[in-house]
């Protein structure tokens, strides 16, 4: 298996929101905190897109990279967690992240901030798989079950991807020559580093305008 | 009695590890009642292509329309 990712196909989501709701209902995620959302842009012109947007764990982690006390990790699958006993809650992550994923609960007195909560691609934390630990911190470990992400799983125009690299990189592929359209992958660049979508053609050195 | 209340009032708390620890790996499954079936715990291999088939049938539409 290569690694985990995340796609969203930007010609198939309808905005319906069902990946958010998905996602709050099966980790209990708190009012406040969601760790998925959906953006659309150009919202109520003809042609407007949307998108379903969470932590992408990214190949380079600008939020592992920032983070003081190193409570980030990465597993064999490419999922980049983090571990809530270390966490202070001081919020360079959420500065880093080019995605927005980190998130605070904000119910605490005087403004504190609290633990940082984001998507763990439901790969729980460094708890034991499936304990009630897990759990309380950091929700479902589907991947330990031998599921995907409730978020992909659940929506219902399949716009959302979310699996092996290899797997979800082929089904998009796929789609994109039967349809002959939507070839941008909003995200991917930035996550993966992949300089073929959605990104400017490089400058060429010696070349004048 | 007021002894006892605060002998005890740290029982109700779950430990915390300090330092970091290590994340067991998904494929060696989970201790709950919400496992998957058909795929053996500890066999990455066998988690790997569990995955796999069950995002090719969850997500690729195309390989499911007539």
């Amino acid at each position: 298996m290569a690694r985990m990712k995340f796609i969203c196909d930007a010609e198939r989501c309808i905005e319906c929101n069902g990946c958010v709701t998905a996602c709050k209902n099966e980790h209990e995620v708190p009012w406040g905190v969601n760790r998925r959302r959906v953006v659309t842009l150009n919202d109520g012109v003809p042609g407007e897109k949307s998108i379903s947007v969470a932590c992408m764990h990214c190949s380079d982690a600008p939020c592992m990279a920032v983070c003081p006390v190193n409570c980030f990790y990465k597993t064999d699958e490419g999922v980049v967690l983090h571990d809530k006993d270390i966490c202070i809650g001081c919020g360079y992550c959420s500065y880093a992240c080019p995605f927005g994923a980190p998130q605070f609960p904000s119910q605490g007195t005087f403004g504190v901030r609290g633990k940082m909560d984001k998507c763990t691609f439901c790969a729980g934390g460094p708890e034991a798989n499936g304990s009630e630990a897990e759990f309380e911190k950091y929700g479902r470990n589907r991947l330990a079950e031998g599921k995907l992400p409730a978020c992909a799983e659940m929506c219902s125009t399949k716009a959302l991807l979310a699996g092996d690299g290899d797997m979800v990189a082929d089904i998009f592929r796929n789609r994109v020559v039967k349809r002959n359209k939507g070839a941008e992958v909003w995200g991917w660049g930035t996550a993966y580093g992949s300089k073929q979508a959605g990104q400017a053609p490089a400058k060429v050195e010696g070349v004048k305008k | 009695m007021i002894l006892s209340v605060a002998a005890l009032t740290a029982c109700g708390e779950k430990a915390q590890t300090l330092g970091t620890k290590n994340d067991a790996t998904a494929y060696s499954g989970a201790q709950n009642h919400f496992v998957d079936p058909g795929w053996t715990a500890g066999d990455k291999t066998s988690w790997e292509q569990h995955l796999r088939a069950r995002g090719q049938y969850g997500m690729n539409d195309h390989s499911r329309a007539p």
